[in-house]
């Protein structure tokens, strides 16, 4: 199978889609990498990121859409489309940004077709870009998709490997709802096996990337690595850790989590999100309300502090939850005895 | 205007001080020493110190963007203080909590640098009620990119600025990029004409010429001071770097990258006007060079061995208060 990494996995996903569905077009700001340049009109950039990067030169400018830069406006282009017949991805280049443009997404496009008593179809593909890592600062480094996954009507995606990121976008792209795709920029550089064809991978279907009897990590995104990095330590101290990958967090695989969590009786949480009403909170009270029983030990979550992303890349790895913090956790919920 | 041999050592030391912290920090960011990713302001020189000329500390203020070490030195935050937060040391004006991206100085009336395109125009409106409510006297004025022109909060910090009569001025600042796309393509009509549709005075000026902006940037200011509201300025500029340091900017024809620097570097032009009419001489514009590498030299130095913030930095500060 071919190798190639997150950023050429999400790149293939929407070509393939492109190429099958003429309704699919692409919008945002430098998406078809710079318009109007004194150099021409070749592909400078294919988003900052490079995920867009030969989309234009293949589609062509009129599916390809470069944008000025107002969020509102791209997401209330791509709401309206999708609305009416096309079936956008519109890009959000940071999901910091969406402070400027959400209420074209959560009061617009999430709530048409509950408000318009189920006549609306809203395919609309929101992609941006979320999380730490780059020393990007306050502005530019949130991982907001828990309160995005509070929002009734979006569906949020969190990808944690290239195969997944694939699968999942070519999902997104024929949802018939507005998803939120989360890309962590952290993740794009990380190689993986990708098949050529296309596929898809459904919504609400977590993933156990490992298996194990004695505790379960629940967790999403580019966590989902370091707690298979933790899993992989703590086996050679003959500890057998499960890693739950949601994939999603709107829908949630719940049954994947209870059935782990009856079999090993031990939960963490593991989400990069700040701690208050998380990922992690909502996984750790379904738990407690739903497979209490099970429990051996108290759930316990490693999560971001309570506090903005710093600028200091020394502080800025302290945020952010790694393996060392996971597998101590693992430890000490182990260690505990009832 | 005729300015002061004081005035124009000001500007000129000013401008100098803007355009080497930016070379050489593009110098030391190739080298992998200098964290995150920077916006550097060389070539724009002129209007930041155009308009910055003209405010005073205490009670005027500055909105600013992710390109936004030159409004800081323009206004007056410490260079060495702004070198160590770039390198996100303790010492940093802002402990190394911002970053390039986040430098603020309250006490000079530095709004911060944005990282939100189009985030500090709503907050300069804020700033420029204050002034008319304690009726300070002070003006405030944010800094927008042609880019930045397009967001839906610039539009109504414009309306609402005509509405309330608040003392402003909106200077926009149109390198011809936002990013890799070219104004030509993303900006529709004109930014002058913008501020006409909103019955303010707008201006159109050459952002290479620092006499240019500073005498528009009088007027502008001036009026908002004495009460006659805002208005719109509209600088011509020229980005010597790319988007980023680091850019590779194939966007950007080599003609026109060669004649950013060639036929529009205000420092240039600032220094044939002023020795053509021989108001300063090349020693003591040579002498200001000399002084302001040193202070880089210095300021790269102590921000290298500057310590970093404590562990412990990383909960403090999110509130004032917080049980
Ligand atoms: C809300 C928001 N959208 C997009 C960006 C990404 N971005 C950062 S700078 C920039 C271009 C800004 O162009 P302009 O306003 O002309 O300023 P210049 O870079 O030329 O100084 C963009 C798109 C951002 N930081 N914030
Ligand atoms: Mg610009």
């Amino acid at each position: 199978m071919p190798i190639i990494t997150y950023r050429e996995a999400i790149n293939q996903a929407m070509a393939q889609e492109m190429r099958r569905d003429p309704l699919v077009v692409v919008m945002g700001e430098d998406v078809a990498g710079g318009s109007g340049g004194s150099a021409g009109g070749e592909e400078a950039a294919g988003g900052v990121m490079g995920v867009t990067q030969g989309l234009a030169t293949e589609f062509g400018r009129e599916r390809v859409i470069d944008t000025p830069i107002t969020e509102s406006a791209i997401m209330g282009m791509g709401a309206g489309a999708a609305l009416t017949g096309l079936r956008p991805i519109a890009e959000l280049m940071f999901a910091d940004f969406i402070g400027v443009c959400f209420d074209q997404i959560y009061n617009q496009a999430a709530k048409f077709r509950y408000m318009f008593g189920g006549k609306a179809v809203t395919p609309l593909t929101i992609k941006t870009l979320i999380g730490a890592g780059m020393g990007a600062g306050p502005q530019h480094s949130q991982a907001i998709y828990p309160w995005l996954s509070s929002v009734p009507g979006l569906k949020v995606v969190t990808p944690s490997n290239p195969y997944d990121a694939k699968g999942l976008m070519i999902q997104a792209i024929r949802d018939d709802d507005p998803v939120i795709f989360c890309e962590h920029k952290s993740l794009l550089a990380m190689e993986g096996e990708v098949p050529e064809e296309s596929y898809t991978i459904d919504f609400g279907k977590a993933a156990k990337t490992r298996e194990g009897s004695d505790l379960t990590i629940v967790s999403m995104s580019w966590m989902v690595n370091f707690c298979n990095e933790a899993a992989d330590q703590l086996a050679g101290e003959d500890f057998s850790v499960e890693v739950i990958d949601l994939r999603t967090t709107s829908p949630i695989d719940y049954e994947t989590v209870y059935e782990s969590v009856r079999k090993t009786g031990r939960l963490l949480v593991v989400d990069e999100a700040t701690p208050i009403c998380s990922m992690a909170s909502e996984i750790s009270s379904a738990v407690a309300e739903n497979v209490f029983e099970s429990l051996d030990a108290p759930i316990r979550k490693v999560t971001a502090p309570h506090t903005p992303v710093p600028a200091a890349p020394m502080l800025e790895a302290l945020y952010i939850p790694d393996t060392a913090k996971i597998a101590a956790a693992v430890r000490e919920t182990l260690e505990y005895e009832l | 205007m005729q300015l002061s041999r004081e005035e124009l050592l000001s500007a000129y030391t000013r401008m100098r001080t803007i355009r080497e912290f930016e070379e050489r920090l593009n110098v030391e960011f190739q080298k992998g020493t200098v964290p995150g990713f920077i916006h550097l302001y060389s070539g724009q020189e002129g209007i930041a110190v155009g308009i910055c000329e003209h405010l005073d500390e205490d009670r005027d203020y500055i909105g600013s963007t992710h390109r936004g070490h030159g409004h800081c030195i323009a206004k007056g935050v410490d260079v060495k203080g702004m070198m160590a937060e770039i390198y996100a040391k303790s010492t940093g004006v802002c402990g190394g909590k911002g970053g390039s991206m986040h430098i603020a100085d309250l006490d000079k009336g530095m709004l911060g640098a944005n990282a939100i395109v189009g985030g500090a125009p709503p907050l300069a409106l804020g700033a420029a009620l204050t002034a008319k409510t304690l009726k300070t006297g002070g003006v405030s004025v944010p800094f927008i990119g042609d880019g930045a022109a397009n967001q839906g909060t610039v539009a109504e910090a414009m309306n609402m600025a005509c509405v309330l009569n608040l003392p402003m001025v909106f200077m926009f600042e149109n390198n011809g990029y936002a990013e890799f796309t070219a104004a030509s393509y993303a900006t529709a009509g004109s930014i002058e004409a913008r501020a006409k549709a909103y019955g303010m005075p707008g201006t159109t000026v050459a952002g290479d010429d620092f006499f240019a902006v500073h005498e528009a940037a009088r007027e502008a200011i001036d009026r908002a001071r004495n009460g006659g509201g805002p208005s719109v300025i509209e600088a011509t500029a020229y980005r010597f770097h790319g988007h980023f340091s680091g850019d590779p900017q194939v966007y950007r024809s080599a003609e026109e990258l060669k004649s950013v620097r060639e036929d529009h570097d205000v420092l240039n032009n600032f220094r044939d006007r002023v020795t053509e009419a021989a108001l300063l001489d090349q020693q003591e514009l040579d002498a200001i060079d000399a002084e302001v590498l040193t202070l880089m030299d210095e300021a790269v130095a102590e921000a290298m061995a500057a310590p970093d913030p404590m562990p412990e930095d990383l909960f403090t500060d999110v509130y004032n208060t917080y049980q």
